[in-house]
């Protein structure tokens, strides 16, 4: 069963139209990379999938749950209950470019709140996850530290622990290392490639060509609001057939 | 003996400690004022603020209009519609018990408005990104405003807000003019019974003294929010 499917999805501002019949299915344990030029609908797209905008026609779908679908009678799409989005919200993670931490908790406090406090889970049995996640992230003994006294780098990584304690089925990356100096990259490349060698089902949307063609098995090449072309690394990136494509890979020096 | 005597009829008659009795009587009414005010004032203009923030039109303009006119009339005039305005419109007939009741209802109405839109720039100042990770967190509204964004409003709002509560001390002295006996009232009567300026300069230490308190006590809250930008 695919951990994410969306078909024919569309969305529009106002008149102008953002998405346009988009279809991907993200596998479990798959690792799907969105490339593409600025204002392709890259970041729209993941905004969609993590409910933070509402598409306008098509259907979308996490495991067997519903989250938006086309109905007879209904000249857009039609979304599940708020309980059934809510039950959808800890089926999936997201990693913002800016991080986007709480500056006013601790960064133990940032990745304990939402399971101890939205999930109702055991205060205890969360510390000791979070715990065991800072310490894989390196950070172990920053957990009382507040955001303001990391680094870029360092306050990814506990954005991404933050995202990986509700244990997700598949996790979302928009842009993750855009905000980052170059120095800092490595070590969030580091971690995204830690968590595909174990398994887990992520999509990133990046600028980082080399490290798409590196650590995915399907790119997807977005412009204009559509995909242009998907498929494997050495597919797309290696041997392009869209001049769309070719000619965005071109001015990367690719 | 008869030297210890001699000095406690100084200071019962002395005219100098009379005042400063006075005076601290009174101040209890004045401090009364400020912390009514304030304990009512700001949740009230955080209740507007939410209204002024509406997205349904009409209610968001009626708080606009409302903002409008507490901020563009004198606290002094609001004073006498709340005071005079039940009399005056209605032909209700108020007793004097309602002088100090009218006093804290037009101070935290007047000071509400301007809190009001002390937390609007407050919250506005919030990146959308932390509504943003709060959601796809599963946090709800309610939960994401009380957690999430109120601590970084607050902190973000005590520097405007501790200068409207200084205003606010000052401004206590207003309630003279409803003949609240509240310490300003007292030291105009007292001045002029005395013909002496002695209990407008006491009074004003009165008010400095107690401004340095309220600074001192915003600056400390101020610094215990330091822990983080």
């Amino acid at each position: 069963m695919a951990v994410f499917e969306v078909k024919h999805l569309g969305k529009s501002f106002g008149s102008l139209q953002v998405l346009k019949d988009i279809s991907l299915t993200v596998e479990h344990g798959q690792v799907v990379s969105i490339i593409g030029p600025s204002g392709s609908g890259k970041s729209t797209f993941l905004r969609c999938a993590t409910l933070l905008e509402q598409v306008n026609h098509g259907t979308m779908k996490y495991m067997d749950q519903v989250v938006c679908e086309e109905r007879s009678g209904f000249d857009h799409a039609v979304y599940a209950s708020n309980s059934a989005l809510k039950k959808v919200r800890t089926l999936f993670g997201l990693v913002f470019q800016n991080f986007n931490l709480f500056p006013h908790y601790s960064v133990l406090k940032n990745i304990m709140d939402a399971p101890v406090c939205v999930q109702k889970r055991k205060s205890k049995e969360v510390r000791e996850q979070a715990m065991a996640l800072l310490e894989r992230m390196g950070l172990a003994s920053k957990a009382k530290s507040y955001p303001c006294e990391l680094s870029g780098g360092q306050q990814q990584r506990v954005s991404i622990a933050r995202a990986l304690i509700s244990k997700p089925q598949i996790l979302f990356f928009d842009e993750p290392t855009s905000a980052l100096d170059p120095e800092l990259t490595g070590e969030i490349l580091k971690v995204i490639r830690d968590l595909a060698a174990q398994k887990m089902t992520m999509v990133i949307v990046t600028h980082e060509i080399d490290f798409a063609e590196a650590v995915s098995d399907h790119v997807v090449f977005m412009a204009d609001g559509y995909i242009v072309e998907q498929g494997t690394p050495a597919e797309v990136i290696g041997a392009p057939k869209n001049p769309r494509t070719q000619a965005f890979l071109r001015k990367l020096n690719h | 003996m008869g030297y210890l005597q001699t000095l406690i009829d100084f200071y019962s008659n002395s005219t100098l400690l009379k005042t400063l009795r006075l005076l601290w009587e009174s101040f209890g009414v004045t401090v009364e004022i400020f912390f009514l005010t304030v304990i009512f004032s700001l949740p009230l203009g955080m209740g507007i603020c939410s209204l002024r923030m509406s997205k349904f039109k009409p209610i968001a303009w009626l708080m606009r209009i409302y903002i409008s006119i507490m901020r563009g009339t004198p606290l002094m005039l609001q004073l006498f519609v709340i005071y005079y305005g039940p009399y005056y419109i209605f032909g209700i007939y108020v007793s004097d018990s309602y002088r100090f009741p009218a006093v804290i209802i037009a101070f935290s109405l007047n000071y509400a408005a301007y809190f009001a839109e002390i937390y609007r720039a407050g919250i506005q100042s919030i990146p959308v990104g932390q509504y943003e990770a709060a959601d796809v967190l599963g946090y709800s509204r309610i939960q994401t405003f009380f957690k999430i964004i109120l601590p970084q409003v607050i902190k973000r709002t005590l520097p405007p807000v501790t200068n409207e509560v200084i205003t606010l001390t000052k401004d206590t002295s207003l309630a003279f003019a409803l003949g609240c006996a509240e310490m300003f009232t007292i030291a105009k009567r007292q001045a002029s019974g005395q013909t002496s300026m002695t209990p407008y300069i006491a009074a004003a230490v009165f008010y400095y003294i107690f401004n340095f308190v309220v600074a001192y006590s915003m600056g400390w809250l101020e610094k215990k929010l330091d822990y983080y930008r």
